[in-house]
């Protein structure tokens, strides 16, 4: 008797033992959860895009219809379980969401968000609750700047690079431009986006003023009439702005038939998203960008990925995809191909540190762009960043950009190591344009 | 000279058609003695329908100035049926109760009407921008403003004075004006004051659906926007005290005027200067600048 109980306990820690070491066990399903903003006013600009551009890159995968050289099924051969939840409703939720989502549901990874606050609001917790997520869109760079992490993961570069890119576009596009001013939201995203202008601006052209009457108004605020009045008395020549969602939707119909875009130039960084939706009523002669490569700024980039989500996405949903369908859909893709990798070198399925292993410093050809993550210890993408101007492109019924411009990674982000705003302020040393 | 005149312009536009919702929020405190945190649902509700209105005449093939018929549509198709159904259903249940009972009561509704809209409507925003873009702007000082605020202002003159007439000046507003003084005598008089309540409540409800209504076309109406006109509205009611139409005039063309200026001179101010201003009133005078004078009871 004594001896079957020996026999039990040296079975059962062996086995114990077996499964901690275990590269190579078997896993028939990865389960995701997908998190972008389902309700509310960056639903339809953002959240469902982004939404749409996860599932449509998942079912592919899924079915291993991707593309070569991604055609292979699942992640690691595992197929991905995705449940799609909604980022409204304030940090504080998205927080209670985040630890429900890994500690009842114990979910495999999570990937979204695409709000700046629910991106500084995790990643304390994230690092808490040690599971793989990717950080898809939000831009603030303190994410990756504030504190090494090990968990987390942005696969599109965050928001200096926007700004940075557009002080240089506007240097070399519109060398003429004596006097700025900027109209931006409330909270990380929109101080850190003007400041990253400004300071951008004060080094490339040193003789263009900022205004002294800068706006901030509040996130989703929706009546614009007294910043636009203050922007038209403003003898600034360019106004920038990084709003996105409803905000900058509602503030293009309220300042186009005040005439602001004919009497200034207007530069929306996040501008990308509009297109498509608003057709004929996007004013034209905007400089926009879409938050890198993505959406109408690559629309004719002609490689085999990007017509194949370009298709499938119009075919799917019966319209063309913006950045934030790109940029979640480029997410989906990143953990693809980490697994992949993390399961080829274990010999089976990877357990999560391997996975996270494959990820640090992954480079790898996306849908519309070559994306490395080489900035934060190899937890954040760097990725070349265009600007271009609107018009409406009669033939084709459609709003479309002229004079694009695409500048590298190295030139509008920051080396690893070093932070945005040191960065910027030394004059952007280093910059490879 | 220039900018006075836009701090003008901007600060009238803003307090127009929060004059207008908070007007409706105002007389159904002022008499049913309901704090009507669902209004901001009346709001949202006339900004949905009045902006898929839009977007059907439109597509029927009616001009863009002509799509303005589906604000007063809205407004009253709203306000009446929806109004209907909630002060028969669940406003006429809370008449008399406690106060905190009223609110979180009418706070629940909010929630569950906000929540019917993105079953109904979907969670992508509606545009319905045809009548801003059919008004003509207007140069005043030295910037153009777009012809549909203007008309905005002008709606919140009519309604104001509409108002006015009708409380003051009809046989309506004497059995209101009863009621406000003591609904206890005013049954006793033989006034259905079940019937007035009703009437008031679906004329507010008619008044919060066509704020919203009104400023459909010149926004991306998503959900969750009505959220921010309570509030504010909530501040001018206080401001200008609770129950009183001066009162919400007053207080609606304060902070359209504190806003305006802020942003127009000193935007860092912008986000606080509001709500200091309602602080203000809450420490000097509780019952707002203009609350109606109280009957004592013997």
């Amino acid at each position: 008797m004594k001896s079957m109980k020996y026999a039990t306990a040296i079975g059962a820690g062996l086995a114990a033992a077996l499964a901690m070491a275990a590269p190579a066990g078997a896993q028939d399903t990865v389960s995701m959860g997908v998190v972008s903003f389902l309700s509310g006013p960056a639903a339809g600009p953002f959240g469902v895009p982004a939404r749409n551009g996860a599932e449509m890159v998942i079912d592919a995968i899924n079915s291993g219809s991707l593309p070569a050289p991604y055609n292979t099924k699942g992640f690691a051969g595992a197929t991905i379980e995705a449940d799609f939840l909604d980022e409204a409703g304030g940090n504080t939720k998205q927080v209670a969401e985040y630890r429900n989502l890994v500690q009842k549901r114990g979910v495999d990874v999570v990937v979204g968000y695409i709000s700046s606050g629910s991106c500084a609001a995790l990643a304390p917790v994230i690092d808490e609750l040690e599971t793989l997520t990717i950080l898809a869109i939000c831009g603030t760079p303190r994410v990756f700047e504030e504190a090494p992490r090990k968990y987390s993961f942005r696969t599109m570069a965050h928001a200096t690079a926007d700004n940075v890119a557009a002080a240089l576009y506007i240097r070399d596009m519109f060398p003429e431009i004596k006097s700025y001013t900027g109209v931006n939201q409330n909270y990380a995203w929109g101080q850190d986006a003007w400041r990253d202008f400004n300071l951008t601006m004060n080094k490339v052209m040193p003789n263009a003023k900022a205004s002294d009457k800068l706006q901030f108004p509040k996130i989703f605020a929706g009546q614009y009439g007294s910043e636009i009045s203050a922007l038209a008395l403003d003898d600034a020549e360019l106004v920038h702005s990084s709003f996105w969602d409803g905000d900058l939707e509602g503030f293009i119909f309220q300042a186009s038939p005040r005439g602001l875009f004919k009497n200034k130039k207007v530069l929306f960084t996040v501008g990308g998203t509009a297109a498509y939706r608003l057709g004929k009523r996007m004013p034209e002669g905007l400089i926009i960008g879409a938050r890198g490569p993505y959406g109408i700024l690559v629309r004719d980039r002609d490689t085999e990925l990007n017509k194949w989500f370009i298709q499938t996405y119009f075919d799917r949903y019966g319209t063309y995809p913006s950045g934030p369908a790109y940029q979640f859909g480029q997410a989906i893709l990143a953990t693809k191909i980490a697994y992949d990798k993390a399961g080829a070198a274990a010999g089976g399925f990877p357990t999560q540190a391997q996975v996270i292993d494959a990820y640090t410093g992954l480079e790898f050809e996306s849908f519309s762009t070559t994306v490395k993550m080489s900035l934060g210890g190899g937890h954040q993408a760097t990725t070349e960043n265009p600007l271009g101007i609107t018009y409406w492109d009669a033939d084709a019924a459609e709003v479309a950009v002229k004079d694009v411009k695409f500048y590298p990674a190295e030139c509008v982000m920051p080396p690893d190591g070093e932070t945005s705003v040191e960065w910027i302020e030394k004059g952007m040393s280093g910059a490879k344009c | 000279m220039n900018l006075a005149l836009t701090i003008l312009v901007e600060g009238l536009g803003y307090a127009s058609y929060l004059f207008i919702v908070s007007l409706g929020l105002t007389i159904i405190f002022g008499v049913l003695k309901i704090l009507n945190v669902a209004h901001g649902a009346f709001y949202a509700w006339g900004a949905y329908f009045c902006a898929f209105l839009i977007g059907e005449f439109s597509a029927m093939g009616v001009s863009d100035l002509g799509t303005m018929i589906a604000i007063p549509i809205a407004a009253l198709v709203v306000g009446i049926v929806l109004g209907s159904a909630i002060e028969r259903t669940i406003i006429r249940n809370l008449y008399g109760r406690d106060e905190v009972l009223i609110v979180l009561a009418t706070f629940g509704l909010f929630l569950v009407l906000e929540d019917v809209i993105l079953l109904l409507f979907g969670v992508d925003p509606y545009f319905a921008f045809q009548p801003t873009y059919a008004m003509p702007g207007v140069q005043i000082g030295g910037i153009y403003q777009d012809g549909y605020k203007l008309s905005m202002i002008a709606l919140s003159l009519v309604v104001g004075i509409i108002s006015w007439v009708v409380l003051n000046r009809t046989h309506w507003g004497k059995l209101v004006a009863a009621i406000i003084f003591d609904s206890d005598l005013a049954v006793a008089m033989g006034i259905n004051v079940r019937r007035v309540f009703y009437v008031v409540f679906v004329a507010g409800a008619v008044l919060g659906a066509l704020g919203g209504a009104y400023i459909a076309p010149t926004i991306s109406v998503a959900p969750g926007f009505g959220v921010e006109v309570i509030v504010l509205s909530f501040a001018v009611v206080v401001i200008g005290g609770m129950g009183s139409i001066a009162g919400a005039a007053i207080g609606a063309l304060m902070v359209g005027m504190l806003r305006a200026y802020a942003v127009l001179q000193w935007p860092e101010i912008e986000l606080f200067v509001v709500y200091a201003v309602m602080a203000a009133v809450l420490i000097f005078r509780p019952e707002g600048l203009f609350a109606p004078a109280k009957a004592r009871k013997i």
